[in-house]
């Protein structure tokens, strides 16, 4: 096999596999028990401590 | 005063190897572009000498440029570059406009026929605007929700004034016919070298930025601006790899050739839409949105996702810019398959920010500047709709090499880029310079008006000419020949381009609004006398229930 059959080969099978099973993980990483909370801390921490003054 | 001495000694060197530079240059482009160069280094040898007087008289310690608890003086000079680059890059666009439908305005100079013209304006809007912008709202954003001030402030100013000389190489370059024929990656090989240098400098006054923060959790729009400026870094360095021909000449032979360096070429020409103008301007959209309505994000989890998804799917669309070419078939179907795919992390993004006005859509009566916001989501629904729908063979088949492209282009560009890019400048020209508020806010809804009538003249006429070229390209009469001679079809779009070009004249003219009133917020003029807006009265006599009509 060549490099370019190898490398194709590669790429659709394990290397597609890992890389949506990366993605699924991360996607799902915020919805893990107890982030929601952490969540809506992050969303709200741009309106906290508002002011540009030293 | 011995780092000062060391800086007057680079400044030196910089200044002695472009005049030998200059001396040698084998063609006269090379020669003024180190000419360019050359007056660069003596004006930073200049400034550093006159303000190291100034830091000795002052006991040594060295100006402090803002006492503030964030350093915004670097925000507030590209928020002035983004304005000027903005004006410059639009009256480019709409003089090439006038070029294409009126070929005598080319004049016959070299200068400014629109294949010169042409790599100016795209690149003044995208990386002169884009870009300005890009770094005013980055420094802004990550020094806010990192809560720290801006690391490396000396790096932070060489980026910005770095990032101008790049921008002024470019340009005269492009006037000169200086280019290596890469679409949005014109610039030749010592202008690239110098943008890899303050790209990287950006990158470290970002990262480190972020490594001071005195917040737990880095906010997602700092996400969208590190792989924005990552993603740019990689894309910059593979698509631009060249052999330069002479080390002291403008011409450069690029590494990759044939149909390899044409999917390179694309695989960066669409991740430099898929990460400079969607990445980039999302960590826009997600500051300034929430800021500006006052509430917060829709979901931060949905933020995440659209983050992810944005990242594993639009490094792989570039291939549908070579459907039906020399590019593998397998290849075509992958940049079509994750094209179409892209319409959902796209319309997820949109969603949430739309969404983030939930309860708070009567703002949009009160407040032009969340309207711009809102259209400009709008626009980038709208877009990413049309560019998936473009994606697939069959339509593309249709649609590539016509007018809907650089449609769809605009539609993307006047609407979501500029538009956001409008809000944002907006938002923070009074917080930069101190002021109540903006010299005007009905100036802001007159500038909303003439930009989306101008967006709505530019993407309906290219729909029309579009369509019209891509079904007289393919019309075979029934002897088995084309119908139409391609003259023809130039002949049938005319109205449509001087229709594009008034649509051009109106995005302009809302800009120059944009500039008075942002300079006038600048100078503290006192603020304009006008009616406040919404001002809706309540009229008892109409508030009465409808009278129930009776069945007969």
């Amino acid at each position: 096999m060549t490099i370019y059959d190898t490398l194709r080969a590669l790429a659709d099978s394990w290397g597609l596999a890992a890389m949506t099973l990366v993605f699924v993980a991360l996607c799902a990483w915020p919805f893990r028990p107890g982030a929601r909370g952490l969540a809506e801390t992050a969303a709200n921490a741009i309106f906290e401590d508002d002011h540009d003054d030293a | 005063m011995e780092t000062m001495i060391m800086r007057t000694g680079l400044w030196l060197a910089a200044l002695v190897f472009a005049v030998v530079a200059f001396a040698l240059a084998a063609d006269w482009a090379f020669a003024v572009h180190m000419v360019i160069c050359a007056l660069a280094a003596g004006i930073g040898l200049i400034v550093t000498l006159r303000s190291g007087d100034a830091a000795v008289l002052a006991g040594g310690v060295g100006p402090v440029p803002d006492s503030g608890r964030y350093d915004d003086q670097v925000i507030r000079w590209a928020v002035i570059a983004t304005v000027f680059w903005g004006m410059a890059g639009f009256l480019a666009g709409l003089y090439i406009a006038l070029e294409l439908a009126f070929p005598a305005l080319n004049f016959g100079i070299e200068y400014i026929n629109f294949g010169r013209l042409r790599p100016l304006h795209t690149s003044a809007v995208i990386f002169a605007f884009g870009g300005n912008a890009l770094i005013a709202t980055s420094f802004y954003v990550v020094q806010r929700t990192c809560r720290a001030r801006l690391a490396f402030p000396g790096l932070a100013r060489f980026v910005f004034w770095g990032y101008q000389l790049f921008i002024v190489l470019a340009a005269t370059g492009y006037l000169m016919g200086v280019t290596q024929g890469k679409e949005y990656a014109e610039p030749e090989w010592y202008v690239d070298l110098w943008l890899t240098v303050v790209w990287v400098s950006y990158l470290a006054v970002f990262v480190f930025t972020i490594l001071r923060r005195s917040e737990p959790h880095i906010y997602v729009a700092n996400w969208f601006y590190l792989a924005f400026i990552l993603t740019v870094a990689m894309l910059h360095l593979v698509n631009n790899a060249a052999i330069p021909v002479n080390w002291f000449g403008s011409h450069s032979i690029s590494l990759a050739g044939g149909v390899q360096g044409a999917l390179i070429e694309w695989w960066y020409g669409h991740n430099a839409v898929g990460f400079f103008l969607t990445a980039g301007f999302l960590g826009m959209m997600y500051y300034f949105v929430p800021k500006q309505a006052g509430r917060p994000v829709y979901s931060y989890r949905l933020s995440i996702i659209h983050f992810w998804a944005l990242i594993f799917l639009y490094i792989w669309a570039g291939p549908h810019h070579l459907h039906y070419t020399a590019l593998p078939d397998w290849a075509q179907t992958l940049g079509m398959v994750f094209s179409v795919m892209l319409w959902m992390p796209s319309w997820g993004g949109m969603i949430n920010g739309l969404m983030t006005l939930n309860g708070a859509w009567d703002k949009l009566r009160t407040d032009p500047i969340l309207r711009m916001f809102v259209m400009s989501l709008a626009f980038y629904g709208m877009s990413t709709f049309e560019g998936p729908a473009m994606s697939i063979k069959s339509v593309n088949s249709l649609s590539h090499y016509t007018d809907w492209t650089i449609g769809h282009v605009h539609s993307g560009a006047l609407g979501w880029n500029g538009l956001v890019t409008f809000g944002a400048l907006y938002y923070l020209t009074p917080r930069l310079w101190h002021r109540t508020r903006l010299y005007s806010l009905r100036m802001v809804g007159w500038h909303f008006w003439l930009a989306t009538l101008g967006i709505v003249f530019y993407t309906a006429s290219m729909w029309v000419a579009g369509l019209t070229e891509g079904l007289m390209w393919r019309e075979v009469g029934p002897d088995g020949y084309l119908v139409n001679s391609f003259a023809e079809t130039v002949a049938a779009v005319h109205p449509m381009y001087v229709l594009r070009a008034f649509g051009g004249l109106l995005y302009l003219s809302g800009a120059v609004v944009l500039a008075y009133n942002i300079t006038r917020t600048i100078l503290g003029h006192n603020l304009r006398d006008e009616a406040p807006l919404g001002g809706a009265v309540f009229d008892p006599a109409s508030d009465v229930p409808l009278v129930a009509a009776t069945a007969r």
